[in-house]
């Protein structure tokens, strides 16, 4: 029975892959649009884009760490 | 991971290809043999050592003719180099390139390792959490050390936000410490997750591969999936190496 939820509380925790995503989105679609209103600024910026991107996607990893550790570690 | 050995059995019984999707992760010892002492060669070792082989090839080999017309390898290898020198100079400034050479070794360290990792039946180290913890915790280390021997006990002034209200400062001291020590954690398990995830998520593909009737699908669904790991793999490396540059500016210059 514990394992069944384990399993449950896995697949509950993959969710915030997929919420992660939005976040994602969400910074690379206003980067977008800043660019796409100044292009000269757009290059000097992509630096500042990845590392964004990294942060937002972080929340998601551990999310699917979460969902990894309840699989086969617990 | 017990479920691996009954899916190989299960396997054997019922005559179709079952496999588990992490069974590529699994380290096992070159020459046979169960035991894996640490100076045991594994499938780890081989490909480190395959890795270091071709860094070498690519950066030695390919620079060392300095031909005026670059040939391909020496337009990569310089390609590279100009690279990770930029970003060094650009986050770090002037005097954080004396870390060129640290940054340099951890890029290419990365980018081959994840490289290497895409050809089919090969070893991917950096996906494994026990590799990239070591690389995170060395950059932590670093990171730390070098604040304190540069500026001393000045160098907590990075959780004392000095340009925020005073009745902030303490609640984002504590929230600037937890991120602080945070850091080796997400920035070790970015690289290991997205590298783990990417190539289980193929092996799930080429599992369904075996169905007749969704072979097709599968089969393009690796395709772009092999498309998006490459570049996962350079945007990861590529990531890795700006937070740490981004990590060694806030010890260079600890401006809050």
């Amino acid at each position: 029975m514990e394992g069944d939820l384990a399993y449950i509380g896995a697949g509950l925790a993959g969710m915030g892959s997929g919420i992660a995503a939005l976040g994602v989105g969400n910074v690379a679609a206003n980067f977008l649009a800043g660019a796409l209103r100044n292009p000269s600024a757009a290059a000097s910026q992509t630096a500042t884009l990845f590392i964004g991107i990294a942060f937002a996607e972080a929340l998601g990893i551990f999310s699917f760490l979460v969902a990894l550790l309840l699989m086969f570690a617990v | 991971m017990a479920t691996e050995a009954t899916g190989a059995e299960h396997a054997a019984e019922t005559g179709g290809l079952v496999f588990h999707p992490m069974d590529q992760f699994i380290v096992k010892p070159l020459f046979g043999g169960d035991t894996i002492a640490w100076y045991t060669p594994t499938n780890v070792t081989l490909w480190m050592a395959i890795a270091i082989l071709v860094i070498f090839g690519l950066l030695v080999m390919g620079s060392s003719r300095r031909a005026i017309v670059p040939s391909r390898m020496q337009s990569i290898a310089e390609m590279a180099y100009g690279f990770i020198h930029k970003m060094v100079e650009d986050i770090c400034g002037k005097d954080g390139l004396k870390f060129f050479p640290y940054v340099m070794t951890l890029f290419m360290f990365i980018v081959t390792a994840n490289f290497l990792g895409l050809i089919p039946m090969s070893f991917t180290l950096t996906s494994h959490f026990a590799v990239t913890v070591v690389l995170a915790l060395l950059v932590f280390l670093t990171v730390t050390i070098v604040g304190f021997v540069k500026h001393g006990t000045a160098f907590l002034g990075l959780f004392w936000v000095s340009s925020a209200p005073l009745g902030l400062r303490p609640v984002l001291a504590v929230i600037e410490l937890i991120s602080y020590f945070v850091r080796p954690v997400s920035h070790s398990i970015r690289l290991a997750g997205n590298l783990m995830a990417g190539h289980a998520v193929i092996k799930v593909f080429a599992g369904f591969a075996a169905l007749t009737l969704v072979s097709p699908v599968s089969v393009l669904a690796i395709t772009a999936m092999y498309g998006l790991e490459l570049l996962v793999a350079f945007v990861q490396a590529y990531v890795f190496t700006i937070l740490t540059c981004v990590y060694l500016k806030d010890a260079l210059h600890p401006s809050h």
